[in-house]
């Protein structure tokens, strides 16, 4: 079997700075790492592997050169095979550019059964890059991957997180599954697998690597503009209420009244 | 020392792995019990800590002693006990074996032991002497194909649980001294062979030492590591690399005191001020940090010396004492800061404390690491 898992680095920190002029994220000065959901997407993968010893499992990142790190990461976890796709004009892209280059880079990889991807990285939160490359692949897709049951023949039996339950679904394979935190724990690396990591090659492409032209990767094909990006006011801390039940309910009543909302 | 990506993310599988796995919770259920969890024991197995930088074809990681040092310092920050469960097979054991043993003693007893499945402590020290290990009075006397050994070991750190022992005994003419020691590789289980009660410790509860007692036991001359009577000279290669290993944890620990001085003197005030802007506080914290940063670049320098063939003795004796020594000023300063509070139990600075009381001591003394650094200088 064949497994292509998308991986993404992120920002380790809840703080990130916005650029004020472009809206972007500034990412120098912060610490980075895989982002997490990725890493639970690694690992359904790797499961497969332990159980098909025949699997391969390659990860792809689009990213600057530094993502190459979280690339070594998912090497020493247990990855075979690492893919960067990098160039300046990737840069500034929003979820449907990446996803275009994502997408060439996953057909030059070549043939595979599955497509993995986190549900969402932690920096963007936006959840569609997993379901956009499922659509420029034209591939089915289950997000929310909660449990992988059973792989058939052709297809693959899923359990998809709902807010208050899960759904079972029958995905015809080759497909996308994006994976949430409850699906596994993911491995530690080993040291072995560090070693190993750092005698491998990880391959680097750019937008001519995949034929892909300028104006349909990076700032030149994202749509989206960040009008402008700020902290949220922090809510205030609420006013709990005392009393009995009655008297709760008379104060409330009391002060919605004078707020004008009732 | 600017340390290389392959070394970040070294650090990074370690201390992820002591965050997530050495909670405080399991810390203080192993203060209570005594007992280390096993299947802790066996994920870091696992992650590769027990054979970081023995070569792969021996089960092993194939890294290096840098490499070593990280891991043990990042597991030490968190538990100083844990960190001596990846030290033992890297270092006093294992060396041993690694340095002076067949391939086939290599694959069966080093491959079992850095993969996590057999115990093999160090049987180096008696009761008369520790310091002066070549003064030995455990025998081993030949008969036919067999050695007789008879002798007690102490201080011997797993021996209550270990499956085999590495056991420096006498083989020469008592006059020969030092010379006259040579290793043998004891199966615990062999008539004769026993393990005196477990030591109640200062510190580092979590992983028992007792004694070995030894009365004819017959250990096949298959058994013997390496050439008969060189035992000594094995002993001081393999605490080389022990020496490595405790000045590591050393590292490690005095970070965590240094750690928990700067928190509490964050959280802390008094006569109106945090105790970090008391400038006596300040300065005392400074004072702390730099030593830390000072040992830690020595014990990264011994690594890197012997990664590449250097006088790596020199090297790792410095590291041990400066690293131990001020491991223990720094704890001494960090519970200082503490008040009253660091003098109870439940405060983490009171664990750190008691457990690093050790380093100056266990393979090899400060002054024993003196007398090694000063005969290096002179030549001796």
């Amino acid at each position: 079997m064949k497994i292509i898992v998308c991986v993404k680095q992120v920002p380790d920190t809840t703080e990130i700075k916005v650029d004020p002029v472009k809206g972007t994220l500034m990412r120098d000065g912060v610490p980075s790492i895989l982002n997490p959901d990725d890493a639970n997407a690694l690992e359904a993968a790797l499961k497969i592997k332990d159980e098909y010893p025949n699997t391969e499992v390659d990860v792809v990142s689009m990213g600057p050169q530094q993502a190459s790190y979280v690339l070594r990461e998912c090497l020493a976890m247990g990855a075979d095979r690492a893919f960067l796709l990098s160039s300046m004009a990737f840069g500034g892209a929003d979820t449907c550019s990446t996803s275009t280059t994502l997408a060439y880079g996953v057909n030059k990889i070549g043939e595979y059964d599955f497509i993995f991807a986190g549900r969402q990285a932690i920096d963007g939160d936006t959840a569609q890059v997993g379901p956009q490359l499922a659509q420029r692949l034209g591939l089915p897709i289950a997000t929310y991957v909660q449990s992988i049951r059973e792989i058939r023949e052709n297809s693959v039996i899923v359990e998809r997180q709902l807010e208050d339950g899960y759904e079972v679904l029958e995905v015809n394979r080759p497909c996308l599954l994006t994976a949430v935190k409850e699906m596994n724990e993911p491995r530690y690396m080993t040291i072995i697998g560090i070693e190993q990591a750092y005698k491998q090659e990880i391959t680097v492409w750019d937008e001519n690597d995949l034929d892909l032209d300028q104006n349909d990767c990076g700032l030149k094909a994202s749509p989206t503009k960040v009008f402008r990006s700020f902290t949220p006011p922090p809510k205030g801390k609420g006013e709990m209420l005392s009393g009995t039940v009655t008297e709760m309910a008379h104060s409330l009543v009391a002060k919605l009244t004078e707020k004008h909302i009732l | 020392m600017q340390l290389s990506e392959k070394y970040q993310l070294i650090r990074k599988l370690a201390r992820d792995f002591a965050e997530k796995e050495l909670t405080p919770e399991i810390l203080d259920e192993v203060e209570d019990t005594g007992i280390f969890p096993v299947d802790i024991q066996k994920k870091m197995a696992e992650a590769g800590f027990y054979g970081i930088k023995v070569p792969v074809e021996y089960g092993g990681q194939g890294s290096d002693h840098l490499a070593y040092a990280i891991t043990v310092e990042e597991i030490a920050k968190v538990s100083a006990v844990g960190s001596l469960y990846v030290n033992s097979p890297n270092s006093l054991g294992g060396m041993t074996i690694l340095i002076a043993g067949t391939e086939k003693q290599k694959q069966k007893y080093l491959r079992p032991m850095v993969e996590g499945d057999l115990v093999i402590p160090f049987g180096l020290t008696e009761p008369g002497g520790g310091s002066d290990a070549g003064d030995m009075k455990t025998t081993a006397v030949p008969d036919g194909d067999y050695y007789i050994l008879n002798g007690r070991k102490t201080f011997i750190t797993m021996a209550p649980f270990a499956d085999y022992s590495v056991i420096y005994a006498n083989t020469g003419p008592r006059e020969s001294g030092k010379t006259g020691i040579t290793t043998f590789i004891v199966d615990m289980k062999l008539p004769g062979v026993s393990v005196g009660k477990e030591e109640e410790k200062l510190g580092l509860v979590g992983c028992a030492t007792s004694d070995i007692i030894l009365e004819d036991v017959r250990v096949h001359k298959d058994d013997i590591i390496g050439e008969i009577g060189e035992g000594f000279k094995d002993a001081m290669r393999s605490l080389d690399v022990g020496r490595l290993g405790v000045a590591a944890q050393s590292v490690g620990v005095a970070q965590a005191c240094l750690d928990e001085a700067v928190k509490y003197s964050k959280e802390r005030k008094q006569f109106g001020k945090y105790l970090w802007e008391h400038q006596g506080i300040g300065f005392m914290i400074a004072d702390m940090a730099t030593k830390v940063k000072a040992a830690r670049e020595l014990v990264y320098d011994a690594a890197v010396v012997k990664d590449t063939g250097g006088n790596s003795t020199l090297a790792s004796a410095m590291a041990k004492y400066y690293a131990s020594e001020i491991c223990n000023e720094v704890a001494a300063k960090s519970l200082q800061i503490h008040g009253g509070y660091g003098f109870v139990r439940g405060f983490k600075i009171e664990r750190l404390y008691r457990d690093c009381r050790v380093f100056t001591i266990y393979e090899g003394t400060s002054q024993v690491q003196q007398i090694v650094i000063s005969n290096q200088l002179f030549g001796k």
